[in-house]
């Protein structure tokens, strides 16, 4: 038995999520007396695969015969191999944008219970009991796994991060003998550079119709460069194209778990909402003392953000600075 | 070319969100049903393509696994476009039930191209794309922003984690589709109301098959704190809080 967990790499690195990953992974398996696994697939350096075993894995699987881009089958066929071969018990992926495109066929192919967007740890592993999030947020499920292999996909930053521990680590080059020509082809790619992703935002700063118009962007784009925060929007200013789609964030857009999220000038409608409110700490500002979006709030300026934004900006510049 | 959309019947996305029998059950009285938001955008998506472009599509067909309540839904989805429907009699028990319905349903009828959400509005599983494709034994893509085709090859734009990458498929394909599909979902007119009275909806028994996943209860979130609130003075005092006592920044 053994918990097998994806660590996927971005251009050769491992992204905090994954740490993440191998944390809840590592709770998993000192409750049931198990040992973590983490499977690498693509070039990643040793120096790096071992990283890691700073998060509990115990041995490392590198699979480096694989397409350069994410083939949902062929992944999935050296995923169900390496499981096979470990003869693991849970499989752990993470919640983004390969977990949902590969867990579902490790599933279904494996006949394996899943549960995605698991919130927690298993609250019974007798009967095993995950719970996820339903309903865009709006509740939360118990999801009772019928199957001996589980595979569940674990919501992001809804588990802290150990803090890393030297532990030896083993790393084992695998070849999982699949065919690896895909039936898809590749033809062009396009990268968003120099720019915090939302997904791997601690902070994000967001704007809605309350801003007025895209010429105010500037401040909050100031507010997030001193705060080191990712930019995000609601759905009206994606489709006005003030602000381009990978910013939206919402029900129809992207759902994030962010430690601190700061709201300007949003109304806080429920689709809205349902993207956002895993943070852990909701900040809005809103002249409209009124606004939905000070019920899911912790704290609240009531103002206009002309006025309020560049006072805001000076406070957080000095607590920085001091 | 031959499309399959496959269409879950979800909660308008504003419903107060309920639940009874001691919070095992979902509680419909009062609810509005809607074509889930993202197959509601497939599907026009489709319907669009075969608009526009001759002879290059000549048949959408719509799927859902429901009981006749939802048979609303699949007339809002024949009246969008749809050429017929087939409707599986069945509960949605767990997503690997309802892929497994839908393989069985279809598995005949040769679609070139099937769509289906990255997640419902209800359930959240992201998970009945995924799995139809593999019990078909498909090529699938996930988060697909964009969607055309021409012949029996099909061009789509997904998103990866920091950018998007346009990849090419040969037919038969299954597109997990998101944000992009199409902007603004399509508004039935008035003579395809009409038209969907008489378009063919085929209800089929459902087949044999197991669930590996059980909802055991249900759970609201806690409540949250009342909201600590402040006018314009007082912006030195809430981020000297967010630094001092939340420790946010
Ligand atoms: C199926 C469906 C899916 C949807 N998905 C999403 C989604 O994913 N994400 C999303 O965001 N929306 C989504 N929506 C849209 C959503 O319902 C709202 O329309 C939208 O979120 C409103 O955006 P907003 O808050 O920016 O604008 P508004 O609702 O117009 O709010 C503007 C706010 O700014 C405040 N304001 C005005 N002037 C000032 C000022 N000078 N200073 C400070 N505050 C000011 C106002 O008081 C108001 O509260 C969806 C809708 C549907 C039907
Ligand atoms: N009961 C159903 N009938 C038909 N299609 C469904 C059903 N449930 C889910 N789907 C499809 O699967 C997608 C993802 O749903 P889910 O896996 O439940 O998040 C939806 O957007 C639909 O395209």
């Amino acid at each position: 038995m053994a918990i097998l967990v994806y660590t996927e790499n971005r251009e050769g690195k491992f992204k905090k999520a994954t740490f993440e990953l191998l944390s809840y992974a590592q709770e998993i398996a000192q409750k049931t007396n198990t040992s973590v696994v983490a499977l690498s697939i693509g070039n990643v350096e040793d120096e790096t695969l071992k990283t890691l075993g700073q998060y509990g894995a115990k041995k490392i699987i590198s699979v480096k015969n694989a397409p350069e881009f994410l083939d949902n089958k062929i992944y999935t066929d050296i995923i169900t191999s390496v499981i096979e071969k470990e003869a693991a018990n849970i499989v752990i992926m993470a919640h983004n944008l390969s977990g949902k495109a590969l867990a579902p066929r490790i599933s279904a192919r494996l006949k394996a219970g899943l549960v995605s967007a698991a919130v927690s740890t298993p609250s019974s592993y007798d009967p095993f009991v995950v719970k996820k999030a339903v309903f865009t947020g709006k509740a939360f499920a118990h999801i009772k796994v019928n199957t001996a292999l589980k595979v569940i996909t674990l919501a992001q930053n809804s588990f802290g991060i150990n803090d890393p521990q030297d532990q030896d680590v083993s790393i084992e080059t695998f070849d999982a003998g699949v065919d690896t020509n895909s039936k898809t082809k590749l033809i062009d790619t396009h990268k968003i550079t120099g720019k915090l992703l939302l997904t791997d935002a601690e902070v994000v700063v967001s704007g809605g119709r309350g801003m007025k118009s895209a010429d105010n962007w500037h401040l909050l784009e100031e507010l997030a460069d001193v705060l080191g925060a990712g930019l995000a929007c609601s759905r009206p200013i994606s489709d006005e194209g003030w602000r381009p789609h990978d910013e939206h964030v919402g029900q129809t857009g992207k759902i994030i778990a962010p430690t601190l999220y700061i709201a300007c000038g949003i109304s806080g409608a429920i689709q809205h909402v349902g993207g956002i409110s895993a943070s852990k700490c909701i900040v809005a500002i809103n002249k409209d003392p009124d606004a939905p979006i000070f019920e899911v709030a912790d704290y609240g300026i009531v103002g206009d953000f002309q006025n309020v934004l560049p006072q805001l900006l000076e406070a957080v510049k000095n607590i920085k600075n001091s | 070319m031959k499309i399959l959309v496959c269409i879950s019947d979800v909660p308008d996305t504003t419903t107060k969100v309920k639940f009874k029998d001691d919070n095992t059950a979902f509680e419909t009285a009062g609810v509005q049903w809607v074509i889930n938001p993202w197959d509601e955008l497939s599907l026009t998506r489709a319907v669009e393509m075969k608009e526009k472009t001759p002879g290059l599509i000549d048949n959408i067909t719509v799927v859902t696994v429901g009981p006749k309540e939802s048979e609303a839904t699949i007339r809002k989805a024949l009246a969008i476009g749809a050429d017929n429907a087939i409707r599986v009699d069945a509960l949605p028990k767990d997503a690997f039930y309802v892929a497994s319905q839908i393989a069985e349903a279809v598995k005949n009828e040769n679609f070139d191209i099937i769509l289906t959400g990255i997640d419902s509005a209800d359930y959240n599983g992201s998970a009945v794309g995924g799995m139809l494709a593999e019990m078909l034994d498909l090529t699938s893509v996930s988060s697909v922003s964009s969607l055309n085709a021409e012949n029996s090859k099909v061009t789509v734009t997904r998103e990866i984690e920091g950018g998007t990458e346009t990849i090419e498929a040969a037919t038969p394909f299954l597109a997990i589709v998101q944000k992009g599909i199409a902007i603004e979902p399509k508004i039935p007119a008035m003579r395809g109301i009409m038209m969907a009275r008489t378009k063919p909806l085929k209800v089929v028994e459902p087949a044999d098959s197991e669930t590996l996943t059980h909802i055991e209860k249900f759970e609201m979130p806690q409540a949250k704190g009342a909201c600590k609130k402040f006018d314009a003075e007082g912006v030195d005092e809430l981020v000297n809080l967010l630094h001092n006592e939340a420790k946010m920044i």
